[in-house]
């Protein structure tokens, strides 16, 4: 019962957190998607910014945080995310974006949450021949940028946060 | 800070950022695990749910419900949550506003809310299906990924973003 209420109490900040800022709107995703619209790039790398110092910070100072890098598998993150990309065009909502849209009124996010649920019910009545094809072509694993590199991760943070705050600087003026 | 337009984006960035953080201590001190925030493993269970009502076998039998474990967890009561988080904030700073088709949709496809329906339908199935087969999506893939130096979530956050950018262009032009 204390796990679930602090998924909820999470849930209801972050939701919160992003309808303030508006870019739970079918018209932001899709103004996004066209590079019209910056809002939510800027959420998202302000976001990154601060939670890999934090985590990194803590987990530094030694809180027993466990990482969970999801794996590098070529096949499912390249079909996958492109899938995705291609789903979300056309609905305008990403999986948590959905049920905050439904949250501030836009009840047109129900198809696409109903949507959702029927492909996650295809996926998971395919999964076992994916299995055995496309997620077993290459898989890297739980893969880091460190393990990449070989570097530090302070150094990785260094430049990810220089290279996020010129991104910042070069769209501050697209809306 | 613009009502209308609602908070400076890189303020609520960093507040997110911050939830993000607290959440991961949160979890681990209080729960003993950590959790990242996500969100497409749980309509995953919740549609496990609605098929464990019809066909219980089928579920037991599946190894994607087997392996992803059909319970009203942790990360299932976050996506709740994020709808009664934005209800909250819509309501009292009165952003709420009821919308069957939304504006730039009309441009396109006309005001039919049976053809949003229909066309928001198959594009909620496609993007579950892929976020599915990625393993994650934006909130999983993109936030928690990319702040845990995670080299899935920096080449999903990218496709993501073609593949939308791709499709966008060819459905939505003048």
């Amino acid at each position: 019962m204390r796990e679930q209420l602090i998924g909820l109490a999470t849930g209801v900040v972050f939701g919160f957190l992003l309808q303030k800022s508006r870019v739970l709107r079918f018209e932001k995703q899709i103004s996004f998607l066209l590079l019209k619209d910056m809002t939510i790039l800027k959420v998202m790398l302000s976001a990154v910014i601060v939670g890999m110092i934090g985590i990194y910070f803590f987990k530094d100072v030694g809180i027993a945080i466990t990482f969970k890098h999801k794996a590098m598998n070529l096949g499912a993150v390249l079909i996958g995310s492109l899938l995705f990309g291609c789903g979300w065009a056309l609905g305008g909502f990403c999986p948590g974006t959905s049920l905050g849209a439904l949250g501030e009124g836009r009840f047109h996010a129900l198809w696409v949450i109903l949507g959702m649920l029927s492909g996650a019910a295809l996926f998971a009545e395919v999964y076992p021949l994916l299995k055995k094809s496309v997620l077993s072509w290459k898989n890297w694993g739980n893969i880091s940028l460190m393990d990449v590199t070989g570097l530090n991760h302070w150094v990785i943070i260094s430049i990810l946060v220089i290279i996020f705050v010129l991104i910042l600087f070069a769209i501050k003026n697209k809306a | 800070m613009n009502k209308k337009n609602g908070w400076n984006p890189y303020l609520v960035g960093m507040l997110i950022g911050i939830l993000a953080v607290v959440s991961v201590l949160a979890t681990t001190q209080i729960l003993g695990k950590t959790n990242f925030l996500g969100a497409s493993t749980t309509f995953v269970r919740a549609v496990g749910f609605l098929e464990n009502m019809v066909m219980p076998q089928h579920v037991a039998q599946n190894e994607y419900f087997q392996k992803e474990k059909i319970k009203i967890d942790w990360q299932f009561m976050v996506v709740l949550g994020v709808f009664l988080g934005a209800l909250i904030s819509s309501l009292l700073d009165k952003s709420f506003k009821i919308e069957w088709v939304p504006g730039i949709w009309k441009e396109y496809f006309g005001p039919n809310p049976w053809v949003r329906a229909l066309l928001g339908f198959l594009g909620g199935m496609l993007t579950m299906f892929g976020a599915r087969f990625a393993d994650g999506c934006p909130t999983g893939h993109g936030l928690s990924g990319m702040m845990q130096l995670s080299v899935s979530g920096f080449m999903a956050v990218a496709l993501f973003w073609l593949g939308g950018f791709l499709v966008a262009r060819v459905i939505y032009r003048k």
